[in-house]
């Protein structure tokens, strides 16, 4: 209950807002999946994020009033805009943006001002990428604010997406003396089994060792596109997690840490069975949860801790240490409103100087949106309604499929969009279009194969991302259904999908290597967009649901 | 021309590994030649034979479902420092190759 | 005995009694705790999926590989003369199944098996 109290009323001058007094002898500074978003920007936490099985209801699969509920938090507060969609678009204008790296890199300086000498500052991945200047530099412009930021050791995602030869390049260079890049399990499978990256660290901050295991993205070659690294293998391994928590302690870490980019679910499982952990810091589920939780297991607990995504937020974890364990913390996930929090000039004046040479690009402006523009949430959402609605116009296509990405930024009513919003929604080494001829049979094994990654009753087997985004077609999803069993009354243009007949879909993000003629989605987008000239996307297509009434992870909208 | 053959061992708590990495296409004789509409000949290792000390120690017989490029492990206790490991395989045309290393 | 010509018939059957009837003139295979299977749950590429056994009983004398949904789930057939009840391959794997092992020591067979998810993937947060 300690770490869930909110700070206050709306309208609290930012001085009290982010005053936190320090607690105890080291304090751990998080923040995960950013996705390249330097500037600030609005993002829409998500309506819909059902969890099934042991984690229905629990967090993180709260939203709206259920969560705040659950986490004490007044509504109409700050806080209860910065973790819910609720009135977005009202709350949206009385807050202002939130994030930017020179509203992080203040915030970062208060913290370490507080707390002086004895502050670790982690990033969790999916860093380097998801902006058109991440891309368009290669990771670059966010490894070099990543080192004027401060973050001290890292793990990664969407940072593999670049290739092996360019995260070794980033790693042995770039980041060399400054940023340790760790993970556990990521192994060159090329002849045997043999480790790419440092496993863990061990940091003494304030005079006390602290362990980091570093854990990637244990899907990545499966999620994402495998061909830029074919000899790397992931997977969890929890075996090795354990061995590795053992042999730093033995080393006399008396503080271990997991950075971990596994997700949410995965990590409050990995909590329950590896012991000696006593904080998961983790990523990949872009879960903003006001409070830790508190997890279980044979010798102790584990506090499983998720910092949201797009420098929305900064998670400071205060520990004391004494009698070489943790014997108490404080923790709050500290949302980074723009409004309350002057730029930091260095780091203000490296954005400009990074974004200067694709200014011209970055700000064409393709449309004006008369509606809120979004992408999270379980099966879709407006931001990608508009990009399947594109695909369909653009490509002359019956179905279009746009991947469930959580990480896309938000836009408010009346906004133009720019290039680089759109971007913001589809910036990826792997971005073609592609348009296939597609049986019936294989678009329900696809939906049935991708909604066992969302829904499977154990963690270990999800992977973290929503449901693909579909046009043209509807369907219906049971809950409570398994494998195979939860895709049902599958319709194309309104008539029933035959397994048989071969449809024309239109696609992108293609895991497999793909001919160099097509274009990327982002160009055929600005094509709709460039002609549409406004738009607005009032209702974003879902599925029915079935089983999903009265579940605390579900609102209709 | 040969294709590449190669060895590699690991000790660890008197157990050795020996590890075999041959750059073969395990053809499964099942796919087609997207160019050629014609089906690509079934062409794959079926035996590998691992020495020690020029002691036939195991022989596996191997299948087209074995992946491209066969990365094979097989264990010997007691090995020693010095000691020689050989490898031996043939393949379904009647190709053969080897590779020899001593325990590290 | 290890000089034998490559079980033709076994690489043909199309279950995994048929092939341990041809291989070994036995069908009753016992599960085993002393089997250790390291394989992954899902397969980051199912055309090459890695497998380990570790055989802990005495007097190993053959470990076969299987992909139980495959057409043909004999995947490779280990004869040991000296070496240890242990063997590492990649396998090819068309869709979801569970993979067998099966070790024959002293004139018994014993087995333990492991599913292997194979899936489209391709969405992330
Ligand atoms: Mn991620
Ligand atoms: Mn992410």
């Amino acid at each position: 209950e300690r770490s869930t109290k909110t700070a206050g009323a709306a309208g609290k001058a930012a001085g009290n807002f982010y005053d936190v007094p320090p607690f105890g002898n080291v304090t751990l500074l998080h923040m995960t999946d950013c996705h390249a978003q330097l500037m600030p920007i609005y993002f829409r936490e998500p309506n819909i994020n059902i969890g099934v099985g042991e984690a229905r209801g629990k967090p993180p699969h709260l939203v709206g009033e259920a969560l705040l509920k659950h986490f004490n938090i007044a509504a109409g507060t700050p806080e209860a805009h910065a973790f819910t969609y609720l009135d977005f678009e009202e709350a949206a204008r009385r807050y202002g943006k939130v994030g930017g790296f020179a509203h992080m890199a203040t915030l970062v300086k208060m913290m370490r001002d507080s707390r002086p000498n004895r502050t670790l500052f982690l990033d969790a991945g999916d860093t380097w990428q998801g902006s058109a200047t991440a891309l368009w530099t290669r990771g670059q412009d966010m490894v070099d604010a990543q080192k004027l930021l401060g973050i001290e050791v890292m793990t990664g995602h969407w940072e593999f997406t670049y290739g092996a030869e360019r995260v070794k390049e980033i790693v042995e260079i770039d980041l060399a003396g400054k940023i340790d890049f760790i993970a556990q399990n990521v192994f060159d499978t090329s002849f045997g089994e043999d480790r790419v990256f440092t496993p863990y660290v061990i940091k003494e901050v304030n005079k006390i060792p602290v362990a980091v295991i570093g854990q990637a993205f244990p899907y990545t070659p499966i999620a994402n596109n495998r061909f830029a690294f074919p000899d790397w293998s992931f997977g969890i391994r929890d075996e090795e997690v354990q061995r590795l928590v053992d042999e730093a302690r033995g080393k006399g870490a008396q503080v271990v840490v997991v950075l971990s980019h596994n997700g949410t679910d995965v990590d409050l499982k990995m909590a329950s069975r590896v012991t000696g952990i006593d904080v998961i810091l983790g990523g990949h589920t872009h879960d903003a949860m006001p409070a830790p939780s508190i997890v279980p297991n044979k010798s102790g607990r584990t506090l499983v801790i998720n910092s949201g995504s797009n420098t929305k937020f900064l998670s400071v974890l205060d520990l004391d240490v004494r009698g070489g364990k943790v014997a108490d913390f404080r923790y709050k996930l500290l949302p980074v409103f723009a409004n309350m929090l002057p730029a930091d000039k260095e780091m203000a004046a490296y954005i400009e100087k990074v974004r200067a040479p694709y200014k011209d690009k970055l700000e064409e402006k393709l449309a004006v949106t008369e509606s809120l523009l979004y992408r999270r949430g379980n099966f879709n959402g407006t931001f990608d309604q508009l990009i399947v609605d594109a695909m369909l116009a653009v490509q002359d296509a019956e179905i279009a499929f746009s991947p469930g990405f959580r990480w896309g930024t938000t836009l408010l009513p009346g906004d133009p969009i720019l290039f680089e919003h759109l971007m913001d929604q589809t910036a990826i080494t792997y971005g073609a279009a592609t348009l296939n001829q597609t049986s019936g049979e294989q678009i329900k094994v696809i939906l049935e194969d991708i909604a066992d990654n969302l829904y499977h009753p154990d963690p270990y087997y999800q992977q973290g991302g929503d449901m693909v985004r579909v046009g043209g077609l509807t369907y219906a999803l049971d809950l409570t259904k398994s494998h195979g069993q939860r895709i049902s009354d599958l319709r194309v243009h309104g008539k029933p999908l035959d397994a048989k007949k071969t449809y024309k879909v239109a696609g992108w993000a293609s895991v497999h290597p793909q001919p160099e003629t097509l274009k990327p989605i982002w160009d055929i987008v600005a094509e709709y967009l460039r002609d549409k000239k406004t738009v607005k996307v009032t209702e974003p297509y879902v599925p029915q649901l079935k089983g999903a009434d009265g579940n605390p992870g579900y609102t209709k909208i | 021309m040969a294709r590449q053959t190669r060895m590699r061992t690991k000790s660890q708590d008197g157990a050795t590994e020996i590890l075999v990495l041959v750059n073969h296409p395990m053809e499964t004789g099942q796919r087609t030649d997207p160019k050629t509409k014609e089906k690509i000949p079934a062409h794959f290792i079926q035996k590998m034979t691992f020495s020690l000390n020029g002691k036939e120690v195991a022989v596996a017989d191997l299948g087209v479902a074995v992946s491209k490029d066969p990365l094979v492990g097989v264990r010997v206790k007691n090995a020693k420092a010095g000691d020689k490991v050989k490898v031996t395989w043939s393949d379904n045309k009647g190709e053969t190759g080897e590779a020899e290393t001593t325990v590290r | 005995v290890l000089a034998a010509e490559w079980p033709k018939d076994a690489f043909a059957a199309k279950s995994v009694d048929e092939t341990l009837k041809s291989l070994y003139g036995n069908t009753s295979a016992a599960a085993s705790n002393e089997i250790k299977i390291k394989a992954p749950i899902q397969a980051e590429n199912g055309a090459v999926v890695p497998i380990t056994v570790s055989a802990n009983m005495p007097n190993v004398q053959a470990i076969s590989l299987y992909v139980e949904k495959n057409q043909f789930p004999l995947v490779a057939n280990l004869n040991c003369n000296g070496a240890e009840g242990y063997f590492s391959a990649r396998m090819k794997m068309g869709q979801t199944s569970d993979v067998q092992c099966v070790v024959k020591a002293g004139d018994k067979l014993y087995t333990a098996k492991q599913n292997i998810k194979v899936t489209v993937g391709g969405c992330g947060g």
